[in-house]
């Protein structure tokens, strides 16, 4: 881990601190750079391409493909921290985070979000193969370059684009244990790169106020609610399409068709229910709050499903 | 700097000082396994 000496007079977290001194950051506000609430669904999207895959892998190497895989997203993370920090500082839901709240200074941040993510990528290329480690760079500087300091501040398109950030893992994974990309992690890409808008704008709905102090043009901000709504039903539209492409191209067994069925039909009926309300008191948006925990949740299933079809079927 | 804040900084360098000797000692039990395992593919 980086050093981090900060100056304890601008540490505002820590007012016991005023005499003049300095204060190493502690080894958990290194940790909290990395989201480590947001890796989750990355590290099993990312397992679950590599499990759905064809062909075997030694058990050493799936878990360092998975480590590699979370060590990226956690590295990306922290370099979005470092960026946004004076952001962060302005919205409720990340005022808190490590650099707005004074525990950490920039440089640390950077230095530890540069490290962590040099470490993956050549830890990913030397386990595995460069396939997936050159996916795994690209993810990491995608999200950090496009989404975090060109998309974000200034195109209400922002998560659109930007979600392509998110939708590597599974590619990721199946590259570590094959070498190539075909056509089944492909279409898991556009599964969640078309799952993001639905599942990130029900959040923005909710959060709007947040976003609008800190100068973020969100959808909601920027265009309205109803756009929003009307946005949501659409890319639900694509992204149910997504999720039945591999059935319809053969790519997977029932098992996956069935559940995938069913979850997009609960997901479509959420998302029409949220596209044609006009509701815009957050403490009444119980409809929206609700899709975006099932958002979460959808993922899993499909995921879940998809590795359990595949073991049985392919 | 007072005792008690120096006493604070002490105990956090310990801290950061124990994570970092663990994610090392991970580290090292991570490439030996590594090595044996690409090892063994060939």
């Amino acid at each position: 881990m980086a050093s981090s000496p900060i100056d304890v007079k601008s540490n505002a977290a820590d007012p016991t601190f005023g005499s003049g001194g300095v204060m190493p950051s502690d080894w958990r506000d290194f940790l909290a750079l990395t989201k480590p609430r947001v890796m989750t669904l990355v590290v099993f999207t990312g397992l679950c391409g590599l499990l759905a895959a064809p062909g075997t892998i030694h058990p050493v190497l799936a878990f360092t493909t998975i480590l590699c895989i979370a060590l990226g997203a956690g590295a990306a993370g922290a370099l979005n921290q470092w960026y946004e920090a004076d952001i962060d500082a302005k919205m409720v839901r990340t005022a808190n985070r490590p650099l707005p709240a004074g525990r950490m200074d920039r440089q640390s941040a950077l230095h530890f979000g540069v490290g962590l993510s040099v470490f993956s990528v050549v830890l990913m290329y030397l386990a595995t193969n460069w396939l997936a480690a050159a996916i795994l760079a690209i993810s990491i500087l995608f999200y950090v370059i496009v989404y975090t300091m060109w998309l974000k501040p200034r195109t209400t398109q922002n998560i659109v684009i930007g979600g392509a950030a998110g939708a590597f893992p599974p590619v990721i994974g199946w590259a570590a244990v094959t070498g190539d990309v075909t056509a089944l992690p492909v279409a898991l890409f556009a599964l969640i790169f078309f799952w993001t808008p639905p599942h990130f704008w029900a959040l923005a709905l909710f959060v709007k106020m947040d976003y609008a102090n800190a100068g973020i043009p969100m959808l909601p901000v920027v265009s309205g609610e109803v756009a929003t709504r009307r946005q949501i039903w659409f890319y639900t539209a694509i992204m149910a399409a997504a999720a039945m492409a591999p059935v319809l191209l053969r790519l997977t067994g029932p098992i996956y068709g069935t559940i995938a069925f069913l979850c997009t039909a609960i997901f479509a009926a959420m998302a029409f229910q949220v596209g044609h309300r006009r509701e815009s008191d957050p403490a009444k948006m119980a409809p929206e709050k609700r899709l975006f925990k099932y958002s979460i949740l959808y993922l899993f299933l499909l995921f879940g499903a998809l590795v359990v079809d595949r073991w049985i079927f392919a | 700097m007072t005792p008690e804040e120096e006493k604070q900084v002490r105990s956090r360098q310990k801290s950061r000082a124990i994570v970092t000797g663990l994610i090392l000692a991970g580290l090292v039990i991570l490439f030996y396994a590594i090595t044996i395992a690409k090892m063994g593919m060939h």
